[in-house]
């Protein structure tokens, strides 16, 4: 049972704060990812839980106890490293026993254990190999292995998947998944790709410039971004975002040319305020090609030339200009469009987002 | 197909000019080395005969036999020379080893204040022409009363190696990536664990290769043993050479018979430690 909280934790070099007092509570069991780009300070707190980064002030604890000041090797954890970080001097079957040897468990257990871990990992044909002998994903699986072989209570794991090719992280991602089903241990996993970070965890900490922009589940984060940070950050192709100013019940967006004010925010904002208006991708649609929401209630029409198209197949992303921006909508079912054809565009506005200009903290309250 | 010919034949004739030039860079390199072993065969007479005999007419193992036969026939105290020359060179290599991997750790892993300077410092010790350190040597080792003596040599040969082996070791432990020994960490080790199960092994060749350039410089050492070093006690085997010298002749033969049996234990042990030298070990540790 391993809970693991870390409170008002702060890393500091030199006169620089690159973690500012971040407090977060990870659940027993729990599977949670911190995203964000890169320099926002995720690696580095993950680094802290491990052991391998001295905290500058604050507190984690792992199963309720302080660990601020044990060495890595006492917070029974376990890392898996975006190099894999194999001792390629040894075989797989040494990678994956060697902290059952150094911790001078007996062979016959060694063997047990290694050998159970291959299985789920189905690295049986491997075991002998050296890590220069294996593909990168087999070697990713070892880097795993040895990690589940210590059967510690928290797993972290450093960008695990970034140097594998696109097919293979896909499905080395639902290994972690299926690993994270069998082992029931709490996960922590660093990316600062949000698609991993949205399959995987139960819940995600999205952080930037070493604060915690927003904690919450994959829905939530997606739904309901507390701040335009988080809008622009989750999602794929991202939110069209733009400036905007609240003049009487419509929104005049930077550049020019206006949309009514969403209906949900009617009595949130006044006029003459600067906000950031957001809508996904999803919620703009050529009109009759739009997710098939009867309930929307909100939706409004404009015409307006496509600019270009990127087809991919089941549906194609339409590019136009509104405002200051180049916006991108979703089309599904799509049909064949010439650059410059004008076509109408339906903007389900019950989905969108309204950021305070100032601090880009979400209006809806 | 012309063409085809005239590129073939441009390729055969480059070939051949590379043989060529890389016998003749082979002949510069060896030569000295076969001139030392056939003059230990032959009379005096037959090395200075002008011009040159280069195939050997009269081959006999006599000056190896003197040398061997103890004083008296043209003998010299050669197990003397070589049980200093291994007592001191062997030493001094394992000193050298310990601070430069000690050292060369630091420089590959910890950042500190003036981490730059004193490397730099270290290399520029090694700009300094040793023979110019002999004097203020002798007088220093003299006033200590440590003249003639394993000790002093050691002294010198370790402050002579260290700054080699610790630039050395640095650049190996620098290839090892820092993410082996925090995983050994997670794992269970303690830093020092660590470094001898994970880092230490992956440096070996380095670390070899660092020790056969320390033992060569102490072994072949000549101009700083030639002033410390005194009798019998101390002398070693480059310093020996000096008593085939006398005041009006040199024997030849006789030196080029000991510099062959200097050259032998240095070539095998360099041939033992080369075999432990496999490159590129820590390939397939990171990356995909």
């Amino acid at each position: 049972m391993a809970p693991v909280t870390l409170k008002k934790l702060v890393k500091r070099y030199g006169s620089v704060d690159v973690v500012h007092g971040i407090d977060l509570e990870v659940k027993d069991r729990e599977f949670i990812a911190l995203v964000g780009p890169s320099g926002c300070g995720k690696s580095t707190t993950l680094r802290m839980i491990a052991g391998l980064e001295d905290i500058s002030d604050g507190v984690i604890e792992i199963g309720g106890k302080p660990v601020n000041d044990l060495p890595p090797r006492a917070r029974n954890i376990s890392m898996v490293f975006q190099s894999y970080a194999l001792y390629p001097h040894m075989t797989v079957r040494e990678n994956m026993g060697f902290s059952l040897k150094i911790g001078k468990v007996p062979q016959a257990e060694i063997d047990q254990r290694v050998n159970e871990a291959a299985a789920i990992l189905d690295l049986e044909k491997y075991m002998d190999r050296r890590p220069s002998q294996l593909s990168g994903g087999q070697r990713q699986r070892v880097a795993m292995g040895r990690a589940i072989v210590r059967k510690p209570e928290v797993f972290l794991f450093d960008e695990p998947l970034s140097n594998l090719d696109a097919k293979l992280r896909t499905q080395v991602r639902t290994e972690i998944k299926r690993l994270h089903a069998k082992v029931q241990a709490t996960m922590i996993y660093v990316t600062h790709d949000q698609v991993e970070a949205m399959t995987l965890s139960d819940r995600i900490v999205i952080m930037r410039d070493g604060h915690i922009e927003q904690v919450g589940t994959p829905e939530e984060v997606f739904k309901r971004p507390a701040t335009r940070f988080v809008a622009g950050f989750i999602g794929s192709p991202p939110m069209n975002l733009n400036e905007a100013t609240v003049d009487g019940g419509r929104l005049v967006l930077k550049g020019g040319q206006s949309l009514p004010l969403p209906l949900e925010f009617r009595n949130k904002v006044v006029a003459g305020e600067k906000v950031v208006f957001g809508l996904r991708p999803d919620d703009i649609y050529p009109t009759g090609h739009g997710l098939s929401s009867g309930e929307a209630t909100d939706v409004h029409e404009l015409s307006l030339p496509v600019s270009i198209t990127e087809p991919l197949g089941n549906e194609t992303l339409v590019f136009i200009t509104l405002g200051e921006k180049e916006w991108v909508s979703r089309m599904l079912n799509p049909r064949p469009l010439a650059a410059g054809e004008t076509i109408k565009l339906s903007f389900d506005l019950s989905q969108a987002h309204l950021f305070s200009a100032e601090t880009g903290k979400t209006l809806r309250s | 197909m012309d063409q085809n010919n005239a590129h073939r034949l441009k390729r055969r004739g480059l070939k051949v000019l590379h043989l060529v030039g890389l016998f003749l860079a082979m002949l510069v390199i060896c030569l000295p080395g076969l001139w030392i072993v056939l003059n230990s065969l032959r009379p005096t007479v037959e090395i200075m005969a002008k011009p040159p005999v280069w195939i050997p007419q009269d081959i006999s193992l006599d000056a190896y036999r003197a040398m061997f036969g103890g004083a008296g026939q043209g003998g010299i105290p050669v197990w003397e020379y070589f049980r200093n020359s291994l007592i001191i060179s062997i030493t001094s290599t394992i000193i050298a080893l310990i601070i430069g991997m000690a050292g060369g750790y630091a420089f590959a892993r910890y950042k500190f204040k003036g981490k730059s300077a004193v490397f730099l410092g270290f290399m520029l010790t090694r700009a300094v022409p040793g023979i110019a350190l002999s004097l203020p040597l002798f007088m220093i080792f003299a006033r200590l009363g440590i003249i003639d003596t394993h000790f002093s040599m050691i002294l010198i040969y370790v402050a002579l190696n260290v700054p080699f082996t610790i630039w050395l070791i640095d650049g190996f432990f620098r290839q090892v990536p820092k993410d082996l020994a925090e995983a050994a960490q997670i794992d269970g080790c303690t830093r020092w664990q660590a470094f001898w199960q994970v880092e230490f092994p992956l440096a070996g060749p380095g670390i070899a290769s660092a020790g056969i350039f320390a033992f060569l410089t102490s072994w072949n050492e000549y101009a700083l043993a030639s002033q410390i070093t005194r009798s019998v006690n101390s002398k070693t085997l480059p310093v020996g050479l000096l008593d085939y010298t006398s005041e009006f002749t040199i024997d030849w033969r006789g030196m080029c018979a000991l510099a062959v049996v200097m050259i032998v234990p240095a070539l095998t042990l360099t041939f033992i430690i080369q075999k432990h030298l496999v490159s590129g070990l820590t390939f397939g540790a990171v990356k995909g």
